[in-house]
């Protein structure tokens, strides 16, 4: 059996097992990277990473391709309804551009289809073993890693491969944050996670209160005020609400615009706030909390509808959820609803079971503290890319963090000592934060970039490893 | 290595308008078992100012699918049965092909003749295409503007004032075309309503670089009488090559009377191991 030779990679090893650790065969995958997750961001590490000459070997648990954009999948968190809340320009790869003909802001099954595209265009399946879960990545010497792969890759059991290099693309919106409430196990409605809700028709007729005003939860409550026969929507503060247009262009264009032209932040503020002002005008009169913050201090949320349904009385604004009685929930407000459904939009945490914590340089708050968000200081041929939460597309972000891994990972191959100044010199800066705004705390406040700083910043790891090479 | 290019805030900011754009293919027969393709590129032909996909219909294309590759021919906006936009830039031409490309099955090598090639060389900087070929190119500059004006000044000069290029027959055929089939093809190429684009011909910069280290191949004819060699020779240095020349022929390498030679020497190139 050899699965190798059906690989367009670097020099296919014999299957017989070349190193044992812990009593467990090991074999060697020779210069050839682990990618781990087939998601949008996996797919663009395999693709650059290919690009760069490397073999890869990527390991998907689903079945297919898109990760968290592909609906078939247990854990995708798309419902029907979904649509980006980037436009085109900001969402798609950079050197993939989504079809003219599409929408500015895609459907989820568009993007869905343009991933299955960009494999099959760069012909990245080959390169995916399906149906195979990593569930230990372990430090080997000479900086490279063995990987213990449990599926239809190793037949069920489960086997142990090395490699030059990881790159964890695993994605972080696949796995529930549930608040606890006080009184929760005795409410007798139904309470489920955003990431269970599907489809409109689970809302038909219900009183439904939705929890939590991110991305998710405001369509979620715009939906429910067209579907349920009742719906409160909650947050902890008041926020910012961004229509998708304005001035008659995606309104991430115009922001963009003004970003081009270096204008500082607390002018975009000010302007941002002057055209809500203008436009949507105060919110507080439809009974939503003024924003505690400035714009680009939390999460941007894009929303043209929730305004609209609020101002139709289709929504009722309130304050956080205190405590659930048997039939109720008791708001911060005093008021108290009587739902017999409630979505908790609460968002996702990112998890690295298969991975120790002190390889990601874990903090005590349970945050990898990397470098550019995607380096470990003590690890060079590890890589975490993806982990961010971005004021803006995350594909893009994603494809530059492969070609810095990319280019980092031939950086050491080709001018060891070079690479080994420039680690020295940087990797261990784990502290940037690339935003300007003083971000709100939230649990996922720690990873938030503002697309330009962050850009900026790989832009210039990239120019400084390219430099003399 | 070129210097990475991250920013990009026009095409963030200000995307190209969408057009509809006419594609034709031709493609390759089944000649028993195993991939139609025997696993070859598709190949995207993208032709210049005053010419649709047809001109790459009439001899290339079907060539091409007889040698085993997958063969597409475009129109760029303002050409053939593509729409027409508002504005139209060099930006808007790079666009059109890229958005093409990325269309096809597969990774494609992109062929661009004159202005297409052109708009090829900017197309590789922002999509990382299996190998690019660029035919005659016209990459512009006052040289090429003065040698316009002194074969075709009437043509030429009314489009310095916002008015339509018009080029002609004898800009564009070696003298071995037969002059009814040469004025049978001339009579197919329209006129340029593209004021800004031609502008920018002039005052443009250089193409970047290609992205994923994409082969460049310059194909032209040192009879040219829109491309000097010299201007085929730089644009070849540009890629760490000479030009591959076939004197003899007119601009119009693919129409030419002697067509059969640029597209193998082309093709050949393609299958060349490494």
């Amino acid at each position: 059996m050899s699965y190798d030779s059906v690989r367009g990679a670097a020099p296919a090893p014999t299957d017989a097992a070349a190193s044992w650790r812990g009593g467990t065969p090991v074999h060697d995958r020779s210069e050839n990277v682990c990618v781990i997750g087939a998601g949008a961001c996996g797919l663009t590490a395999i693709k650059n990473l290919r690009e760069y000459g490397f073999g890869v070997d990527c390991y998907e648990r689903e079945t297919g391709v898109g990760g968290a954009w592909n609906w078939r999948h247990d854990r995708s968190p798309v419902y029907a309804s979904a649509h980006l809340i980037s436009s085109k320009p900001f969402t798609q790869f950079p050197d993939f551009p989504m079809p003219d003909s599409w929408p500015d802001y895609p459907h989820h099954t568009q993007v869905l289809a343009y991933l299955e595209r960009y494999a099959d265009h760069f012909g990245l399946r080959e390169h995916i073993w399906f149906g195979t879960e990593v569930t230990k990545v372990e430090p080997a010497e000479d900086g490279r890693w063995d990987v213990t792969i449990s599926g239809a890759k190793s037949g069920g059991s489960d086997r142990t491969q090395r490699y030059a290099a990881v790159v964890v693309a695993n994605g972080h919106n696949w796995s529930p944050k549930f608040p606890t409430y006080e009184g929760l196990e005795d409410f007798k409605g139904e309470v489920i996670h955003a990431s269970a809700y599907k489809d409109a028709a689970q809302l038909r007729g219900r009183r439904v209160l939705v929890v939590g005003a991110g991305n998710t939860g405001c369509d979620i409550a715009v939906e429910a005020a067209q579907q349920a026969s009742r719906c409160w929507h909650s947050s902890r503060r008041g926020y910012w609400y961004a229509p998708k247009y304005a001035y008659g262009r995606p309104s991430d264009q115009v922001n963009d615009t003004v970003l081009s032209l270096r204008v500082p932040l607390r002018m975009r503020q000010w302007l941002f706030h002057r055209t809500m002002r203008r436009t949507v005008g105060d919110l507080t009169r439809f009974g939503l909390p003024k924003p505690d913050h400035k714009i680009y201090e939390t999460h941007p949320i894009a929303n043209s509808q929730l305004v609209y349904y609020l101002g139709h009385g289709s929504i009722t604004p309130v304050p956080d959820v205190v405590r659930f009685t048997r039939d109720a929930v008791e708001l911060a407000d005093g008021r108290v609803a009587e739902p017999d459904l409630v979505i908790l939009a609460t968002g996702y945490l990112p998890r690295f079971e298969f991975l120790a914590p002190d390889l990601l340089n874990v903090d005590a708050e349970g945050r990898p503290r990397l470098y550019l968000h995607a380096f470990p200081p003590a690890y060079p041929t590890l890589a975490v890319t993806g982990l961010l939460q971005p004021d803006s597309g995350i594909f893009s972000l994603m494809h530059w963090q492969a070609v810095t891994v990319a280019t980092w990972l031939r950086l050491r191959e080709s001018a060891p000592e070079r690479a080994a100044s420039y680690w020295r010199r940087h990797h261990s800066d784990v502290s940037g934060r690339f935003n300007k705004a003083k971000v709100k705390q939230s649990t996922r406040h720690w990873f938030e970039v503002s697309h330009v700083d962050y850009l900026r910043a790989v832009e210039k790891t990239l120019r400084e490893m390219e430099a003399g090479q | 290595m070129s210097r990475t290019r991250i920013f990009r805030w026009r095409e963030w900011a200000s995307p190209v308008p969408p057009v509809q754009r006419e594609v034709l293919t031709s493609q390759p027969v089944s000649k028993g078992f195993g991939e139609i393709d025997g696993g070859r590129p598709p190949l995207l032909f993208v032709p210049g100012f005053g010419h649709g996909a047809w001109a790459f219909t009439e001899k290339w294309l079907e060539h091409a699918a007889e040698r085993g590759f997958a063969a597409y021919a475009m129109s760029l906006r303002g050409h053939g049965d593509s729409g027409a936009a508002r504005h139209t830039t060099l930006r808007a031409y790079a666009h059109d092909v890229v958005q093409v490309a990325a269309r096809l099955p597969r990774r494609a090598v992109l062929i661009g003749h004159g202005v297409g090639g052109l708009a090829v060389a900017s197309a590789l900087a922002r999509y990382p295409a299996r190998a690019g070929v660029l035919v005659s190119p016209v990459f512009g500059g006052f040289a090429t503007f003065a040698t316009a004006l002194w074969r075709n000044p009437a043509g030429t000069l009314p489009a310095v004032f916002g008015a339509q290029l018009r080029l002609r027959r004898g800009q564009l055929f070696g003298r071995e075309l037969g002059s009814s089939q040469a004025r049978e093809y001339a009579a197919r190429v329209t006129g340029v309503s593209a004021p800004l684009a031609l502008w920018q011909l002039l005052l443009h910069r250089a193409p970047e670089q290609p992205v994923g280290d994409a082969p460049v191949l310059v194909v032209g004819s040192p009879d040219d009488r829109i491309v000097p060699l010299r201007a085929l020779e730089r644009a070849a240095r540009r890629y760490g090559g000479a030009p591959l020349l076939f004197p003899g022929m007119g601009h119009d390498l693919m129409l030419d009377a002697r067509w059969q030679e640029p597209i193998d020497a082309i093709l050949d190139w393609l299958d060349k191991p490494g």
